[in-house]
C-alpha cells in the first residue's frame, strides 16, 4: 500500500474515532464510527487480507451498526446524559481500560515479526476468499446451509411477534380500539 | 476463475432425508397458512403431524444403520443419531396434537406456530445428528430462536411476553457461553469436529488449560439449556408463561435435543478427559437434583411446579453422565428421556385441558375435585404424577432404576444415595396433585372434552406409551443402549475411558 494512501485512511480512521468519542448526539457518535471502520476495512484489504476487509464491512460496519441504531431508537437517547457524578467512576474506569489496551497492542507490536516474516509463513493464497468460499460449501456445506434456515426460522418468529393482530375477543371494546392500527407505534 | 471441484461435497442423501422433510415441511406449512385463518388453524396442525409422522418413518429406517459420518464428518448418522431424531419428532407432533384444539381455541397466529414448531424440531434433530461443533450450535440456535418466539406467543398475557424476554435474554447469554466454549476448544485442538477434538486429547501437544476452559465454558451452555442448578433461574418464568404445548415442548423437546448433544460431546468424544468433567458434574447434579425438588415442595402453580420437577429430572440424568465410566449408563440415560417425555407431555396436556380462552387454570387449587368431574382426566392425571414420582411398573420408575444402578456401577455410591432421597421427597408435591384431585372439593370445570378429540388423543398416546414402556422395559432399553453403542461406533477413541 502506498504510504500516501496509508497516511490518508490512517489520518480518517483517527479523526473519526475521536469524532466518535467526542460528539454528543450518538447517532452522529455511530456515523462517524462507520467512518473509521471503513477506513480500517480499506487498510485491510490494501494490505492484501481482502476477506477480513470485506468482513469488516458487512459485519461490522454493517450490522453491527444496525445494531447499534436499534439500541439507540429502542432506548430513546437523544440527548447525552454526562452530568451524573456516577459517570466519573465510570470514566475512570473506561480511562483505565483504555490504558491496558494501548499497552497491549505495543506489547503485540514490540513482539510482531516483521513484515516479510509474516508473509512468509502464509501458504500463498491463505485466507483468500476463493478458499474460504471452497471451504464453505464443501467441508461446511451443512452449517452454511442450516444458518440459512436459522434465519428464516428467526424472520419468522420476529414477524409472528410483531405483526399486529386483531385484538381478542373476549377483550372490551376499548381495549380493542387501543389496539387497533390508528395507535403510533413507540407512543 | 478456477472451477469448483464439485467432489470436494462429502455429499449423502440418505442422513439428511428426515432433515429436509422437516426443513421443507416447515416452509410448507408456513405457505399454506397464508389463507387460514387464526381460529380454524387445526388443518394446519394436522398437516403438521403429518409432515411430522413421515419424517419419523424415514428416522425409523435408518435406526438400523450402520453408524457413519456424513458431509466431510459434520454429521452423524445411525442409531443414536436416529433414535434422538425419533423421540424429537415424537414430542413435536405430541405438541403439535395437543395444540390443535389449544392454538385454535386462543386464537394463536397458526401458520407461524406450526412452521416455528417443526423449525425447532429441526434444530433439534441437528443438535442429535452433529458430530461438528459448529452443527451442533446452529441446531441449538435454530431450536432456541423458535423456542423463543413460541414462548412469547399469547402477546396479550403479559406472562407470555415475560416468558419469553427472559428466556431469550438469558439464552442469548448461555449461547455467548457455549461459543466461547467452542472457540476455545478449536485453539486448543485445532479442529471443531468431533472425532479429530478426540484424537487431538491424546496429543501432548495440546494446551491442556485451553482446553479445560473451553469444555468447562461449554458446561455452562449446556447447563443453561438442560435448566441445570445453578443455571436453572429461567426455567420456572419461561415454563409458567409460555403456552402451555410449548412449556411441553421446552421440557420435552429441548432437554432431549441438549442431552443427545451433550451426552454425545462428553461421554462419547470427551472420554479421556473424564476424570476432570464427572467432577463437575457430580456437584451439578447434586444440586440441580435437590434444589429442584425442594422449590418443587412449595409451589402453587402447577406449571411452576412441573418446572422444577423437569429441573430435578435433569439432575437425575446428569446422575447418569456422571456415571460415564459405567457401560450402562448411556443407554440409561437414552431410555430415562424417553420415558420422561412420554409421561411429560401426558402431564402438560392435562394442564392444557383445564385452560380455556382467557381463563388460564393452572394454580394447585383448580385441581380440586378433578376426580368426581372428570374421572378420565384425573386419572391420566395420577398416572402421569405417579410416573414422574418413580412409581413401579410405570416408565419413570424403570428409568431411575437404570440410572441408579449405572450410578452403582459406577461406585457413585453418596450420589446415588442423594438421588434417591430426592425421589422420596419428589413424591410429596407428585401426589399433592392426587390429592387435590381425589380428596378435595371446589376447582374448576374444564372445557368438555368431548369437543376435543385431539387433546383425548394426545392423552390416550402419552398415557400408553408411560405404561407401556414401564411394563414392557426390555425392548426399549435394549434399543437405547444399542443406540448409545452405535454412537460410540463412531468414535474410534472412546476405549481410553468407556469400555463398550
Amino acid at each position: 500500500m502506498p504510504l500516501g494512501v496509508f497516511i490518508f485512511l490512517a489520518a480518517l480512521a483517527v479523526t473519526s474515532a475521536l469524532g466518535t468519542v467526542l460528539q454528543r448526539n450518538p447517532v452522529h457518535c455511530l456515523l462517524a464510527l462507520v467512518v473509521t471502520l471503513l477506513a480500517i476495512a480499506v487498510m485491510f484489504i490494501g494490505l492484501g487480507a481482502v476477506t477480513v476487509g470485506f468482513l469488516q464491512v458487512i459485519v461490522y460496519a454493517g450490522a453491527i451498526m444496525v445494531l447499534f441504531l436499534f439500541v439507540i431508537w429502542l432506548l430513546n437517547l437523544q440527548a447525552e446524559l454526562r452530568t451524573s457524578p456516577g459517570y466519573l467512576a465510570l470514566k475512570a474506569l473506561a480511562g483505565l481500560l483504555c490504558a491496558a489496551l494501548v499497552a497491549e497492542l505495543f506489547t503485540l507490536l514490540w513482539h510482531a515479526p516483521t513484515a516479510g516474516g509474516a508473509q512468509a509463513a502464509a501458504p500463498p493464497g491463505y485466507g483468500s476468499i476463493e478458499k474460504i468460499a471452497t471451504m464453505l460449501f464443501s467441508d461446511y456445506l451443512i452449517s452454511f446451509e442450516v444458518t440459512s434456515v436459522l434465519l428464516l426460522a428467526a424472520i419468522v418468529g420476529a414477524m409472528a411477534l410483531a405483526r399486529r393482530a386483531p385484538a381478542p375477543q373476549h377483550a372490551s371494546p376499548q381495549a380493542a380500539a387501543a389496539d387497533g392500527p390508528a395507535r403510533p407505534e413507540g407512543a | 476463475m478456477t472451477q469448483f471441484n464439485w467432489s470436494l461435497i462429502n455429499f449423502a442423501w440418505l442422513p439428511i432425508l428426515p432433515l429436509i422433510v422437516v426443513a421443507v415441511g416447515a416452509m410448507g406449512v408456513l405457505l399454506a397458512g397464508v389463507q387460514v385463518d387464526d381460529e380454524d388453524s387445526g388443518a394446519l396442525g394436522i398437516l403438521t403431524i403429518a409432515l411430522l409422522v413421515f419424517a419419523a418413518v424415514l428416522s425409523l429406517l435408518l435406526f438400523g444403520g450402520r453408524p457413519s459420518v456424513a458431509f466431510s464428518g459434520a454429521l452423524a448418522a445411525g442409531g443414536y443419531t436416529a433414535y434422538f431424531d425419533l423421540l424429537v419428532l415424537f414430542a413435536a407432533a405430541m405438541t403439535a396434537l395437543m395444540s390443535v384444539e389449544y392454538a385454535a381455541d386462543q386464537g394463536l397466529a397458526g401458520a407461524e406456530y406450526y412452521a416455528l414448531l417443526m423449525f425447532a424440531a429441526l434444530g433439534m434433530m441437528l443438535m442429535a445428528a452433529g458430530d461438528d461443533l459448529i452443527v451442533i450450535f446452529l441446531g441449538l440456535e435454530t431450536m432456541s430462536i423458535a423456542i423463543y418466539a413460541l414462548a412469547g406467543f399469547m402477546r396479550h398475557d403479559p406472562r407470555s411476553n415475560e416468558a419469553a424476554l427472559k428466556y431469550f435474554l438469558l439464552g442469548a447469554f448461555s449461547t455467548g457461553f457455549l461459543l466461547y466454549g467452542i472457540a476455545f476448544i478449536y485453539g486448543a485442538t485445532g479442529s471443531i469436529k468431533l472425532e479429530p477434538i478426540e484424537a487431538a486429547l491424546s496429543r501432548p501437544a495440546t494446551d491442556n488449560a485451553l482446553l479445560l476452559a473451553g469444555v468447562g465454558l461449554l458446561l455452562i451452555g449446556f447447563g443453561f439449556k438442560i435448566a441445570a442448578v445453578p443455571f436453572h433461574m429461567w426455567a420456572p418464568d419461561a415454563y409458567e408463561g409460555a403456552p402451555t404445548p410449548v412449556t411441553a415442548f421446552m421440557a420435552v423437546g429441548v432437554k432431549a435435543a441438549a442431552f443427545a448433544a451433550f451426552v454425545r460431546i462428553f461421554m462419547v468424544h470427551l472420554g479421556p478427559l473424564g476424570p476432570q468433567w464427572t467432577m463437575v458434574l457430580w456437584v451439578m447434579a447434586g444440586l440441580t437434583m435437590t434444589v429442584g425438588n425442594l422449590a418443587a415442595l412449595v409451589q402453587t402453580n402447577i406449571k411452576r411446579m412441573l418446572a422444577y420437577s423437569a429441573i430435578a429430572h435433569a439432575g437425575y440424568i446428569l446422575v447418569g453422565m456422571t456415571a460415564a465410566a459405567a457401560p450402562r449408563a448411556g443407554g440409561a440415560i437414552l431410555y430415562y428421556l424417553l420415558g420422561y417425555a412420554f409421561t411429560n407431555l401426558g402431564a402438560f396436556t392435562v394442564v392444557v385441558a383445564l385452560e380455556r380462552r382467557g381463563a388460564i387454570h393452572d394454580n394447585l387449587a383448580d385441581y380440586r375435585g378433578l376426580a368426581a368431574r372428570h374421572p378420565f382426566l384425573a386419572a391420566a392425571m395420577a398416572l402421569f404424577m405417579l410416573s414422574l414420582a418413580g412409581v413401579p411398573p410405570l416408565a419413570g420408575f424403570f428409568g431411575k432404576f437404570y440410572i441408579f444402578s449405572a450410578a452403582l456401577d459406577a461406585h457413585l455410591l453418596w450420589l446415588t444415595i442423594i438421588a434417591v432421597i430426592n425421589s422420596v421427597i419428589s413424591a410429596y408435591y407428585y401426589l399433592s396433585v392426587l390429592i387435590a384431585m381425589y380428596v378435595r372439593e371446589g376447582g374448576v370445570e374444564p372445557a368438555a372434552l368431548r369437543t376435543r378429540p385431539a387433546l383425548i388423543a394426545t392423552l390416550v398416546i402419552a398415557a400408553a406409551g408411560t405404561v407401556a414402556i414401564g411394563l414392557f422395559p426390555q425392548p426399549y432399553i435394549t434399543s437405547a443402549a444399542g443406540a448409545f453403542v452405535s454412537a460410540l461406533g463412531n468414535a474410534p477413541h472412546h476405549h481410553v475411558v468407556l469400555s463398550r
